[in-house]
């Protein structure tokens, strides 16, 4: 017996690329007759344009053109589309103002798109796009959540800046319960915006071809099927037949590069104007501007309990940041992922949410790492750790009163948990942190004038969103399902093509594993393609966890065709029934007997199909499959930190964080350790380090990573990871996804932590030095 | 960035002689500062003039009683210095501390008390150890050489060659790094000259500066307990997202006594 592939720390295949610098990345396309675009941005976070003069610029040296929205509005060039429709408490469809690709009229927050200047040479487009002259009529602005629905009107359609009032649950049954509660913890929480800084800049270069009047549009995009879809029937009216979308090495998304961009559209119309190719990359500064960014929350939650800790009801009012105009998916992680997530892994038996989103002077938000999700178990998971604290139980003792232990589970907020062990999570969790030493280590910890903190974080996630007939129900415009193809070569080589898209997963190592075992054959003999329109049959991309569950999945669909069909084929050649052909590790063989084909055998007489049944057989050995999942999965962990404060600084130092994590099985450890690494230190920075600010004029302060401050490898502790496993039981591979983990638990963990080194009930999110000192000072 | 030209001269007069000729050009040290402020189109200088051939501004000399380094030394060479980790530690100490690793290869000493950024760690040691910037003209005192935010001393086109560092009897100093940055939020150098004692802070006002109450307690006695009750005024100390005045007045005094612990080991 070999060695089973699935579950082997495979040294991941596209390291070789990338470590040695021949990644392939969208700015590193350079076309034939290359030409470059700058964007002309506003510093102003709200203001009425009341004049735009490109008359200087046009004419400055290798300038090609210079366009602003009217262009655009004269071109019917559409606005960017919303994927997901909320229906408001009213029965009402939200509020969708146009979202124009340049700015008609006015601009909404600083980095909006006012022009676009393209020429021969970068420094040329540059230059020239200093030279546009615009006369903005400056406006009152507004960036707060809380304040939104008093502040000026950033759209017409929204008087009120709101975009929606949306809830979830049964309000008269949980302010019934309250009314009968125990106790009652009520915390006042701001779940902090954040900026997703991928560490490759969004890019697009567009290319037009008079010959065949078609585009190809290279662009660092998280899934380009959609963006292609997108971008064709809803804002420029093309065919998806002329357009190709090609979305080569990405350098990290976080989920800021799932959307269609107003830039991607921008260079794409431009290219056919111009019959040249155009391309944009981001400046740093520009990201910071004009990337989605994520979170944003101004939350009241409240938990009630009976006299024992058991949870009765949870009531929850939040107020989500959609930022100036809706981006692809920002309706939905507020509502959709957000509110669905607050039983977490608990019994509680009601749960009412009620979310306001609105709009305001600051970039767009929506989905970044966890989406939705880390704020649900930011509420969940502070709520318990706090009412714990508030009746003088122990955290982890509370969190066992309550857990879910009878499988499938449905909650009060819609969801159907198909199976988890959260008792599994929490005691080997509560043994690798070793617990137990705790309060020796907070007294060695006091000796150097530090105070240490414990503090726990059991998360629930819901991944690989679907099914797409409930979604769609639930105001999806899109289909949640993924595609994909195996194309076995004549000489029983297999590429495989797959509608997810890595950009940093690791996908082909990971996916070739699955294929590898399951067909047999070594992973050499095993090549992944995603991220073309054109080699791809199709593909919803990468984003909520989703790749091995869904797109994994539809892999092994066709897999299964695959060797259905082999089956077939070597039944024919060894003059047997087709009942009777085993297939196992690379081999097909007839049952009970020494009769054996290998797979490249089949695969070489399904191309020379000289001795072959085409009577009954198409010839070939190529097949497809799409798959949309019957549930979502429902990864679950559990999380410990132990943070030590500096008394007199303020400064805090994570000093332990381990977490155990059941994502269902696993393919490959070594990479799911690497997505719990990065995301728990991305948790880790949304806690103590990274919080976007705006003036309340609009600009944004936190604009360079002078003042927005990413973790550093220094910043996180080497951490300790296990993992449990419950198989998925409604995937065949039996896999959940783990790529957001780590950012939905670590929050938490990390404020339960500090909170309780500092013992006070909260504490903003980031817990810089200054906000820890301020707190001591406060409570001094 | 905006078009400029490029010069590499070969030696400190063609240097001065061509900014001379060149009101809106700028000499170009390391260019950790200047280049990037170049690269976000804040600053546009028409020409440079690159000095990393000038001989004459490099190296270090010891002598008994001072340390002079060269105003084209490197962080890392400074940092990594034998000589002056032997006479100043805490000098070496603190080149490296600057910046990162790329930083410290391509940053200057010159480049650094030239620019004056509220923030930068070689400006506490020329004023903590009351070092002597020589220039092509004449020799200025630290104590007078820094005037305020991003403003020093230097008249158009003065080009500093060295600095002369006097040895103290210990010195230290204990930097609180912006989160994001890096650079000081808060950083305090004390050196112990024998019964008088120096004490410059920054990062937290808009240039460096003394603290004499502290200064006076340390020239009586250089122990921790000196400075530790020493509660520093905010007035007129910087504010920004990452620290408010307060803070910054409640750090001096915790660098400051860290720094003098740290001295003393």
């Amino acid at each position: 017996m070999s060695t089973s592939l699935i579950g082997a720390r495979v040294q991941r295949k596209e390291d070789y690329r990338f470590l040695t610098g021949a990644g392939q990345y969208t700015d590193d396309v350079e076309l034939p007759h290359q030409s470059y675009a700058a964007f002309v941005r506003s510093p102003h976070a709200h203001a009425v344009l009341k004049k735009v003069n490109i008359e200087k610029a046009k004419k400055a040296p290798g300038v090609l053109a210079v366009y602003t929205g009217t262009d655009l509005a004269n071109a019917k060039v559409g606005g960017l589309p919303c994927g997901w429709l909320i229906t408001d408490v009213k029965g009402q469809p939200m509020k969708e103002p146009p979202y124009p690709p340049l700015a008609q009229g006015k601009v909404r927050h600083v980095g909006e798109r006012v022009a676009v200047v393209i020429a021969e040479t970068l420094a040329q487009a540059r230059d020239a796009a200093e030279l546009v002259e615009v006369d903005y009529q400056v406006l009152p602005a507004v960036v707060d959540a809380a304040k939104a629905s008093k502040g000026p009107k950033l759209h017409d359609i929204a008087p009120d800046n709101t975009c929606y009032v949306w809830a979830l649950g049964d309000k008269a049954a949980v302010d019934a319960a309250f009314a009968k509660a125990a106790h009652v913890t009520r915390l006042d929480l701001v779940n902090n915006r954040l900026i997703p800084n991928a560490i490759e800049p969004r890019s697009a270069n567009a290319v037009y071809s008079r010959a065949g009047d078609d585009y190809t549009l290279y662009v660092a995009s998280q899934n380009p099927h959609v963006e292609r879809l997108l971008m064709t029937a809803f804002v420029l009216g093309l065919p998806e037949s002329k357009v190709r979308v090609v979305a080569p090495d990405v350098g990290g998304g976080f989920g800021s590069k799932i959307y269609l961009y107003p830039e991607d559209v921008v260079v794409t119309w431009a290219s056919k104007q111009l019959n040249r190719a155009v391309k944009w990359t981001a400046e740093r500064s520009e990201s910071f501007l004009s990337d989605a960014h994520g979170r944003d929350h101004v939350t009241t939650a409240e938990l009630a309990l009976d006299k024992d800790g058991k949870f009765l009801a949870m009531r929850v009012q939040t107020t989500a940041n959609l930022g100036a105009y809706l981006s692809t998916f920002a309706s939905c992680i507020p509502t959709i992922l957000y509110a669905t997530l607050l039983a977490g892994q608990y019994t509680t038996p009601l749960i009412y949410c009620e979310v306001t989103s609105v709009f305001t002077n600051t970039a767009p938000v929506d989905a970044y790492r966890g989406a939705g999700r880390p704020e649900a178990t930011y509420v969940v998971e502070r709520l318990v750790e706090t009412a714990a604290r508030e009746m003088k139980l122990d955290p982890v003792e509370i969190r066992r009163r309550n857990f879910i232990r009878q499988f499938p589970y449905q909650t009060p907020v819609a969801l159907q948990y198909d199976t988890g062990d959260y008792d599994a999570t929490l005691d080997a969790v509560l043994k690798l942190a070793d617990v137990a030493g705790f309060p020796s280590r907070k007294q060695q910890s006091l000796k150097s004038g530090k105070l240490r903190g414990i503090g726990y974080a059991c998360y629930i996630e819901a991944c690989g969103i679907a099914p797409s007939n409930v979604a769609g129900s639930l105001g999806a415009r899109a289909g949640l399902f993924e595609a994909g193809e195996i194309r076995v070569h004549p000489t029983g080589t297999v590429t495989v093509f797959t509608g997810s898209h890595s950009h940093g997963q690791g996908h082909e190592t990971t996916f070739a594993q699955v294929v590898a075992e399951r067909l047999g054959l070594p992973m050499e003999a095993v090549e992944i393609v995603h991220g073309d329109t054109s080699k791809v049959l199709f593909g919803m991309g990468t984003y909520g966890s989703r790749s091995i569950a869904v797109g994994g999945t539809a892999i092994v669909k066709a897999l299964d065709k695959i060797v259905a069909k082999g089956k077939k084929i070597a039944a024919h050649l060894m003059e047997a029934a087709e009942s009777d052909i085993e297939y196992d590790k690379g081999v097909f063989k007839v049952a009970g007997t020494d009769k054996k084909k290998m797979f490249g055998e089949v695969a070489f007489a399904a191309y020379v199909p000289h001795n072959y049944p085409l009577d009954k057989l198409e010839p070939g050995l190529n097949e497809n499959a799409f798959y949309d999942p019957a549930n979502f999965t429902f990864p679950a962990g559990s999380y410990v930190c132990e943070v030590e404060v500096d008394k007199e600084t303020g400064a805090t130092t994570i000093a332990a964080f381990t977490a155990v994590d059941d994502f269902g099985r696993i393919i490959n450890p070594m990479i799911v350790e690497g997505q719990v690494h990065g995301g728990l230190a991305q948790g880790i920075g949304q806690a103590l380090t990274e919080g976007c600010r705006y003036e309340d004029s609009g600009q944004l302060v936190t604009g360079s990573f002078l003042d927005y401050c990413i973790p550093r490898a220094g910043d996180v502790p080497s951490f300790k990871l296990d993992t449990r496993e419950t198989a998925c039981t409604h995937n065949p591979l039996g896999v959940k996804g783990c790529g957001e983990a780590g950012a939905i638990g670590a929050p938490a963990a990390v404020m339960n932590a500090i909170t309780d080194a500092l013992g006070v009930k909260d504490l903003p999110m980031p817990a810089t030095a200054q906000t820890v000192w301020r707190s001591m000072h406060k409570a001094a | 960035m905006h078009a400029f030209e490029y010069h590499r001269p070969a030696s400190s007069k063609d240097a001065v002689s061509l900014v001379s000729k060149k009101p809106e050009g700028r000499y170009l040290a390391g260019g950790q500062s200047l280049v990037q402020a170049m690269k976000l189109r804040l600053s546009s200088p028409s020409d440079l003039i690159d000095l990393s051939a000038l001989k004459d501004l490099t190296g270090i000399r010891t002598s008994g009683s001072t340390v002079e380094i060269g105003a084209m030394a490197r962080h890392a060479e400074v940092a990594g210095s034998a000589e002056v980790k032997k006479a100043i530690p805490a000098l070496a100490a603190l080149a490296g501390t600057i910046g990162d690793r790329q930083v410290r290869h391509m940053g200057t000493l010159g480049g650094s008390l030239a620019n004056d950024d509220p923030a930068a760690d070689y400006p506490a040691a020329a004023l903590g150890l009351g070092a002597t910037i020589h220039t092509n003209k004449r020799k200025i005192e630290a104590d007078k050489f820094f005037k305020g935010l991003y403003e020093t001393a230097l008249e158009p086109g003065e080009l500093i060659t060295s600095v002369s560092f006097p040895v103290p009897k210990r010195a230290a100093y204990m930097k609180f790094k912006n989160p994001a940055s890096r650079f000081a939020m808060v950083g305090v150098f004390v050196a112990d000259f024998g019964g008088k004692a120096r004490v410059a802070v920054t990062g937290a006002g808009p240039s460096v500066f003394r603290q004499a109450e502290m200064e006076k307690a340390l020239s009586a006695k250089f122990a921790p307990d000196s400075v530790a009750g020493i509660k520093v005024k905010p007035d007129g100390l910087n504010s920004d997202l990452h620290a408010s005045p307060e803070y910054r007045a409640h750090l001096i005094t915790v660098m400051a006594r860290r720094a003098v612990e740290a001295a003393l080991k």
